[in-house]
């Protein structure tokens, strides 16, 4: 059954590859909802499609083999074809596209023998060439595939064996459902396994899934509940539960299922429990699990998509006119046939007639198909595969540009659809997302503010000012051409803190530090192949906070013995209670993983998975000598219930994490064990804990900026320094940063414990009672633990100020709380407003005392909520809901997300090229319009309108009232900017106020939309693309942008910090904003121009070449009669003039890329697609028609009334004709390299000695074409000379005239920025500024005087201006 | 805060379509060559089409064209060519009698003899040509109705001709040899020149009927069937003649070296002609001495075999006397078109130069666009 649904999945893709292209496309097999209405029933029941799984070799054998027939093997096949089925299947593929079968049609109607016009052989030839290409391709790609497939499929794995009763080496492709599979640390992950047993003691695995979805943080999963707490392993044979789940689909983030055991015991099984294939395990050291999908069946397989295929703008305008050459093509069949109709019936029987008593009617009927034979070209089958071929060349060029691979991520431009590289040239709409797209999404705490005082953090803020202005000094001599510009070099930021560091540090510990790609790193070198970045969101300017002293003044005093008592007291006056549960929210509140880097390597070379698990054993062997000691200085006096936890098995973890910690620099633990051997195993003495405090005093006491100061930490600081964050979201990395800036250092965190310094009190163990995870409805996220000062049930919750502000109680019966509380919020409210306006990102943090009874009551709830299977995910919700209620606000953080480097330089040129920029974030609306602000979005000339109502028709009348504003301000006011709204924008979505909308947004320069849903976006975009029609494109970097991505006309995702979604279901993916403006002002501009420009040159040749034959119908009775030997007839097209257009689609190039950069106006000639506008169309084909009557006619009367035979006179009228076509591309192209020249001269070499081996050796072949002796007699003729000399210059020179005129009169931007390219640097920089200059004053003419900075401009580039032409007299 | 949503990325490290195009997967962490022709900066010659630009061209076809164009007028000039029409459509004419009567099946020779005068002595070799207007031998059908291997002398093709020569393949169930429309239609008027002394005898003009097919032709492609020595009309017993002949293809001369398929009207005759109205090589008129003129001025008489019918479909034909330069036969219209396109390039480099004056400097120094 399931192998029948993936053969029918594999036969729908194949057919419709458009089906499963989208990203988002529904799952094939859309996981069951259980609908049983029984609530409260926990109980699973077996409905509709579902799997089971049981043990491979386990005790009920005979039961598995039954059922396990279905389920597929791990081989996978993605390969299309096999040896067998290549043929028949690449063809029937091919034959989908509506050219192929026009061209098998016609190969069969040359077949039919009334209207045969060629040997049926040649008229093949086109045909069977182009699908050999294209067969040819496919054959290539399928078989890197299938090596991919083979590689994959013989990794080896370790699989139990039922034989020899251990876990053995196996290939992953005979791997099979209910296989236990044993994996250990750096492994990938053969099949989707439920998770049965890990070595962790908590029974939790990591693994990290960069393989499937680009993202490096690690994510955690769990052993099934009830297996981990039997504490024994796992054993196969004895393994009698079985596992119930979905069948297999799609949806990474859902899996349920249940394990039963044979004594009916059931336990849910999720997500957490599910090990997908393709990641890999981290952090842990062998786990076991039990395959559940594999092969095809496994969600990796399941979410695989193909290419996607969009049709370009340029494409439709070509698929028009390839209609209306079709019409030509009609009309010329109709005329030949209507004429030979009229010929033949004006006859008397002549000799030359052969008699076959046809009516001339029918006659003329069947010469109609005769001379859509005969002018078939005319129609460009070539066209469609050299288009294909060109894009893989542009494509190339794009993929290869060095600018693009600038900057330390270092993974370039990804060109993920193949067949839209002209749409970057004719952008009209840009829509941008915001965080991580125009800001790095690399979160930095700024400031907080605490019970309601402000802590501005002014060194920090200094220190980011740092940050950019170091950036801004490596780029100066980047581009010299504008010293405002900045090419963001972080490794050079980078190589310095390293070198700062190298001081002080083994250089054995430096590759610990995040990502240092300059290190020549033994372990660093592996990872060239494939990790972008090796750990999630910690470069060094979200680590170093540099905390703000009055805070650190006031958390200074915390050691103070009576802080318990603050506590107990309850007193709310107190202000430290608040720090202090302000910092634990900080370093409590997140579900960030501590690791440490030594581990953390990823290892993507599948070949040798094996690898650090030798360090491992190396560790096992170190531990005796020295683990016990370091792992007692971890616990704390403070800690309860540490002892009892310290299994052997943590220990060793404990003991792995401090190694990694301290990074095999081996002169640390000498000195630790030179410590231990005095010091009891497993109580602490008293000594040791003030030898901790002593060292984290003499810590405090140090300059806070030993980074750059280079000071000398002791060796705790060491490894501090070390700790290592794996967080899903920058935000909270930066968090937890911001707290351990302020020794609140998260340690460690288990499932069940957290360890925290605290400053002056050390390390403290908090036991972890429930992480209630963030998600996108709730906008907020809690955890409950035991505070470990007052071992009361503590919720610290941390959000959206929307979503935690509404949460906030007062206490009612105590008045003066009450009060202050309030004070509290409303000055908090206050920081929040002001944050944001300064466009950080705003987060409240609250915390709720929980009553000992209450939690247990909520507990009870909340266990039932996780394990119920129905509803499940609702049940949670509630249960979440309900505790995080009656807050206490704690404070608010304000994290500054800097903007990329070049983000306002790019704006700026997309705005000069014509681009309207829009930006559709979620953010607020202040921080919004702070960021518009920075990134000169929004200029301080601008006028801003925004659009914020409550209901449709307060909206209708404001959108009214606007554009009243906009028409009178036009001309007094340098442009408007509108803001609008989530809530509003729905309003105009819903209530048909789209054209309003529209007419608005279409006067303004700039249109932001603040909080608004990923729905919304693409709705937006769609709204513009399909009401104005216009090009739009769409550039995100998250998961919330991927609607829009896909709705517009070309979507970019930006490779960035929030996974890969966005660049998997985008066309183009860039790593940074900036390169937006390269990517379109130059290689969009350039594929558009080289694309439309070797698309009219087709069209041109065609036709240009076809109506020679046309012509010739004229004088041979319409009888579709060829002057051309056959066989030049046909290869004309597809050898002697194929490779120079191909060559000029890739290479030409009008414009230099400096100047195409410099000059972003000229980009509106691709915008208006004046290269290839209809009209333009039209006079190609005029100037086609023109040339052929000069290449037919002037051979004509040159040979008229002479003994010249039929093919001699097609010789000179073919060579000129190939002349002209070849000359025609000279005239037209824009640049001639050597290649070029080689090119045309090969094509033309080619040609004649075609011609001559040819004439020279057919002697009975090609009847009646016979060409024996024509070229060789033609070649000795001067008279064939003197005729293609004449015919090829009266051909071309309208051409030459007019475009020598039309530039010289009235020369193109394009033409005239050519030319400005062949200056000398000087003279081209000094017009170029010239150019601006006459620019803006155009501009200013137009909105009849602006805002004083425009002037300003406009005076320099004019004094600028000036000088240029002073010198140019001179 | 993000959701951290996640779903695949590419199965097991490797995508199954985009990457065989683009690898994407290969090209991410490789930095890309910084050469000259991954960058696009090849040096390139970029020429810019401006009236500046392009004058010096103009004036230098202009320059060359003007002379070549004169030289070819005045070889063509220099070309004395005579043409008369026989076909006898007038009433007046002699041959209308004649041209009247013809059918393919008539046996029955008709003569008829047009007297004409040259004015002009034609000094070097000259050539006979038989002119035939209206005559479409390049409709498509008939271009095809031939056998190529048969002519080149193949004996299977010359028992079971090519189906192409339908319905010239075929008669009374024996092989036409040679098949096909074309061999058919054979020209078989006969042309015979006399010369009028002033005192009124006749003399007979020498007519060289070899040597006016091509070399390739005569002795490449065609050939008689098992080779030349031996007696044609054994080697193609068996074989009938085509319906409209009125002797076999054994019998188109006596001599062996033109007989059969090679002769050598026969194979200027296969060559079928580009244009509905064309000449053929007839017969070449060699220069005795260099004394004598070929064909001296005076009167002279055209004596013509009768036999092919050219009015049903309005076909003329004529006889024309030419002499022969490198440029071939007289044809004013290259030379004319020369000069013609010369001089307009040198009157548009004219033009071009003023444009360039008026606009030039304007364009050359840096821009000012308005």
């Amino acid at each position: 059954m399931e192998s029948l649904r993936w053969v029918q999945h594999r036969c729908r893709r194949l057919l419709f590859p458009e089906s499963g292209l989208s990203w988002y496309s529904p799952a094939d097999s859309p996981p069951q909802k259980n609908r049983t209405t029984s609530g409260d029933s926990p109980a699973y029941k077996p409905a509709g499609k579902r799997r089971m799984v049981i043990a491979r070799h386990g005790p009920y054998q005979d039961e598995y083999c039954s059922i396990s027939k279905g389920y597929q093997g791990n081989r996978i096949r993605t390969t299309k074809y096999t040896i067998l089925s290549f043929i028949p299947m690449n063809l029937f593929e091919q034959f989908h596209r509506i050219a192929n079968l026009y061209f098998l049609f016609l190969v069969l109607l040359n077949w039919v023998p009334v209207v045969e016009a060629f040997q049926k052989e040649i008229t093949m030839i086109p045909l069977v060439v182009v699908l050999g290409i294209i067969a040819f391709k496919d054959a290539l790609e399928d078989f890197r595939r299938y090596r991919f497939d083979k590689v994959i499929n013989n990794n080896i794995t370790k699989v139990y064996c039922g034989k020899q009763r251990r876990y053995v080496d196996k290939c992953w492709k005979d791997v099979c459902v209910g296989d236990f599979v044993q994996l250990a640390c750096n492994e990938i992950i053969p099949a989707d396994m439920v998770l049965l047993q890990s070595s962790d003691p908590d029974g939790v695995c990591h693994i990290e899934t960069a393989n499937l979805d680009g993202e490096t943080n690690l994510k955690q999963r769990q052993v099934v509940r009830g297996l981990a707490k039997q504490g024994s392993d796992v054993i196969p044979e004895n393994f009698d539960s079985r596992i119930e789940c979905e069948s297999p689909n799609n949806d990474l983030n859902r899996f349920r299922g249940v394990l039963e055991n044979p004594n009916k015991l059931r336990v849910g099984l999720c997500n957490d429990n599910l090990l997908l294939r393709s990641c890999t395990v981290r952090n842990t050291e062998t786990i076991i699990g039990i395959v559940v999908y594999a092969g095809h069946e496994t969600k990796a397989m399941k979410n695989n998509s193909g290419p996607r295929y969009k049709r370009s703008k340029l494409e439709r305008r070509l698929n028009t006119d390839v209609l209306w050459s079709v019409v030509l093509l009609l009309v010329m069949c109709l005329t030949a046939a209507i004429g030979h109709g009229l010929w033949l019936s004006s006859l008397k029987n002549p000799a030359f007639i052969i008699p076959d008593g046809i009516s001339p009617v029918l006659a003329g009927f069947y010469l109609f198909w005769t001379m859509i034979i005969v002018l078939q070209v005319l129609i460009p089958i070539s066209l469609y595969v050299s288009i294909e071929i060109v894009k893989l060349g542009q494509i190339y060029f794009i993929q290869n540009d060095v600018d693009f691979h600038s900057g330390r991520l270092a993974s370039g431009v990804q060109c993920r659809a193949l067949n839209i590289t002209e749409d970057l040239g004719q952008i009209q709409y840009v829509f941008s997302d915001k965080t991580g797209t125009l800001t790095e999404n690399k979160m930095v705490f700024c400031r907080c503010s605490i019970a309601g005082v402000d802590y501005p953090h002014e060194d920090n803020a200094r220190r980011l000012e740092l940050y950019r202005d170091q950036d801004c000094d490596d780029d100066d001599d980047d581009d010299a051409g504008r010293p405002t510009t900045k090419v963001k070099s972080r490794s050079s930021l980078r190589s310095l803190s390293c070198r700062s560091l190298n001081c002080n540090h083994s250089s054995v510990s430096l590759h610990t530090l995040t990502g240092c790609e300059m290190e020549p790193d033994l372990q660093t070198e592996p990872l060239d192949g494939g990790a972008p970045r090796q750990t999630a969101f910690s470069s060094h300017m979200e680590k170093d906070v540099i905390p703000d002293p009055q805070l650190l003044h006031k958390l200074a005093q915390l050691p103070s013995p009576s802080l318990p008592l603050l506590y107990s007291t309850g007193d709310s006056s107190q202000e430290i209670p608040y720090i202090v549960d302000f910092f634990l929210a900080m370093a409590l509140c997140n579900t960030v993983v501590v690791s440490s880097p030594g581990l953390l390597l990823p290892n993507l070379t599948l070949e040798v998975p094996r690898n650090p698990i030798r360090s491992l054993e190396d560790l096992k062997l170190l531990f005796p000598r020295f683990g016990v000691p370091r792992f007692a200085a971890l616990s704390s006096p403070g800690g309860n219930g540490l002892q009892e936890a310290e299994s052997p098995s943590n220990f060793t973890q404990r003991l792995l994490f401090r190694m990694k910690g301290s990074a095999s620099s081996f002169a640390l633990p000498k000195v630790d064990v030179g410590e231990g051997e005095d010091s009891p195993v497993r109580a602490p003495s008293p000594a040791q804990v003030e030898l901790g405090a002593l060292v984290s005093e003499a810590a405090e006491a140090e300059p806070w900026l030993e980074v750059e100061s280079g000071g000398d930490g002791g060796p705790d600081q060491d490894e501090a320094e070390e700790l290592m964050y794996e967080a899903e979201s920058p935000d909270e990395a930066a968090l937890v940063h911001a707290a351990r800036a302020y020794r609140c250092t998260l340690r460690a965190r288990t499932s069940e414990k957290l360890v925290v310094d605290l400053p002056g009190l050390g390390h403290l163990t908090v036991p972890l009672l429930h992480v209630l995870p963030f998600d996108s409805l709730r906008k907020r996220m809690s955890v409950v633990v035991r505070h470990p000062l007052t071992s009361q049930v503590v919720v610290y919750t941390k959000g959206a100020d929307s979503a935690i502000m509404d949460l906030i109680t007062t206490p009612k019966d105590d008045r003066q709380a009450a009060d202050r509380l309030r004070h509290i919020r409303e000055r908090t409210q206050l920081h929040l407003d002001d944050y944001a306006r300064q466009g950080l990102r705003t987060l409240c943090i609250a915390t709720k005392v929980l009553e000992e009874e209450d939690y247990a009551m909520w507990l009870k709830r909340h266990s039932y909520a996780e394990t119920s299977i129905e509803n499940r995910e609702e049940l949670l919700q509630a249960s979440t809901s309900e505790l995080e209620t009656d807050l206490t606000l704690l404070g608010a953080t304000g994290i500054v997300d800097q903007l990329q480097e070049q983000v306002p330089e790019t704006i700026e040129a997309l705005q000069a090229a014509g681009i309207r920029v829009w930006v559709l974030t979620g953010d607020k609306q202040e921080t919004a319009i702070s960021i518009a602000c920075s990134c000169k979005l929004l200029r301080a000339t601008d006028k801003l309108l925004t659009a914020n109502c409550a209901n449709k028709e307060a909206c209708e009348v404001l959108l009214a009232d606007l554009l009243k504003t906009v028409e009178d301000g036009r001309g007094a006011i340098s442009g408007f900017t509108l803001v609008i709204d989530g809530w509003t924008l729905e309003l105009v979505l819903r209530g048909g106020l789209e054209d309003s909308f529209l007419k608005l947004a279409g006067c303004c320069r700039a249109v932001i939309c603040c909080r608004s849903t990923p729905l919304q976006k693409s709705q937006v975009v769609q709204l513009v693309r399909d009401k104005l029609g216009v090009v739009t494109l769409a550039v995100g970097d998250g998961a919330n942008d991927v609607s829009m991505i896909q709705m517009a006309d070309v979507g970019i995702g930006i490779s960035g910090q929030e996974g890969m979604q966005a660049v998997m279901s985008s066309d183009f993916a860039i790593s940074r904003f900036k390169h937006l403006r390269k990517l379109l002002l130059v290689h969009g501009h350039w594929c558009y121009t080289r694309l439309a420009n070797m698309i009219l040159y087709f069209f041109y040749k065609n036709v240009a070449y076809v109506n020679l034959l046309f012509w010739y119908q004229f004088f041979c009775g319409f009888s579709g009669s060829t002057m051309t030997n056959y066989w030049v007839l046909i290869l004309f097209n597809l050898l002697f003039t194929s490779a120079p257009p191909l060559l000029y689609g890739i290479l030409d190039k009008d414009v230099s890329a400096d100047t195409l950069l410099q000059l972003p106006v000229l980009y509106q000639a691709g915008q208006d697609s004046l290269t290839y506008l209809p009209s333009t169309f039209w006079y190609t084909i005029l100037d086609a028609l023109y040339q052929s009557l000069a290449c037919f006619f002037v051979p004509y009367f040159a040979y008229a009334d002479s003994d010249i035979s039929v093919f001699s006179l097609g010789t000179p009228i073919n060579t000129s004709a190939l002349l002209i076509i070849l000359l025609h591309q000279v005239i037209e192209s824009r640049t001639l390299t050597w290649m070029h020249g080689a090119v045309l001269l090969g094509s033309a070499f080619l040609y004649f000695v075609f011609i001559l081996v040819f004439s020279s050796t057919c002697v009975t072949c090609n009847s009646p074409s016979n060409p024996l002796g024509i070229g060789v007699r033609h070649v000795s003729d001067p008279l064939f000379y003197c005729v293609c000399l004449l015919t090829t210059v009266l051909a071309l020179l309208p051409r030459i005239l007019y475009r020598s005129i039309s530039n010289s009169i009235c020369p193109p931007d394009l033409v005239k920025a050519a030319q400005m390219d062949r200056l000398n640097p000087d003279e081209r920089k000094r017009s170029i500024q010239l150019w601006r200059a006459s620019q803006l004053a155009a501009l200013e003419s137009q909105s009849g005087g602006g805002g004083p900075l425009l002037i300003n401009a406009e005076d320099e580039a004019y004094r600028q201006g000036v000088g240029a032409t002073g010198s140019a007299v001179s | 805060m993000m959701a951290s949503g996640y779903s695949a990325k590419e199965e097991d490290g490797h995508h199954p379509g985009a990457s065989g195009a683009t690898g994407s997967g290969v090209a991410k962490s490789k930095k890309p060559d910084n050469t000259a022709f991954k960058q696009q900066r090849l040096p390139a010659w970029q020429p810019i089409l401006t009236a500046g630009t392009v004058l010096p061209a103009f004036f230098v076809i202009g320059l060359i064209f003007i002379p070549i164009g004169i030289g070819l007028y005045v070889t063509s000039n220099n070309i004395k060519e005579f043409e008369i029409d026989y076909t006898g459509a007038d009433m007046s004419s002699p041959c209308f009698n004649c041209s009247q009567g013809p059918s393919w099946n008539s046996t029955w020779p008709c003569h008829c003899s047009i007297a004409f005068t040259l004015d002009q002595p034609f000094e070097s070799n000259v050539f006979m040509y038989y002119g035939l207007s209206n005559f479409y031998q390049n409709h498509r059908r008939y271009v095809k109705s031939r056998d190529d291997s048969q002519l080149n002398g193949d004996k299977s093709s010359l028992r079971n001709p090519s189906k192409e020569c339908e319905p010239y393949r075929t008669s009374d169930n024996k092989p036409i040899a040679p098949c096909g429309a074309i061999a058919n239609s054979l020209f078989n008027d006969t042309l015979e020149l006399f010369y009028i002394d002033p005192n009124g005898t006749r003399t007979q003009i020498p007519l060289m009927k070899k040597g006016i097919a091509w070399w390739t032709d005569k002795h490449v492609k065609f050939r008689n069937p098992g080779g030349t020595n031996l007696n044609l009309s054994m080697v193609f017993q068996g074989t009938a003649k085509p319906v409209n002949w009125h002797e076999p293809v054994y019998e188109l001369d006596t001599d062996p070296e033109n007989n059969g398929f090679i002769n050598e009207d026969f194979i200027v005759w296969m060559r079928t002609a580009a244009l509905p109205t064309f000449r053929k090589l007839y017969r070449i008129i060699q220069k005795k001495s260099n004394m004598t003129p070929t064909l001296p001025r005076g009167n002279y008489t055209l004596d013509v075999t009768y036999n092919y019918p050219v009015l049903s479909f309005e076909g003329r034909k004529r006889m024309i006397l030419s002499t022969i330069s490198w440029m071939g036969g007289k044809n004013p219209f290259l030379g004319l078109a020369y000069i013609t396109v010369g001089s307009v390039c040198f009157f548009l480099g004219v033009v071009l130069l003023i444009i360039h004056h008026k606009y030039g400097n304007r364009n050359n120094s840096a821009d000012i666009p308005n």
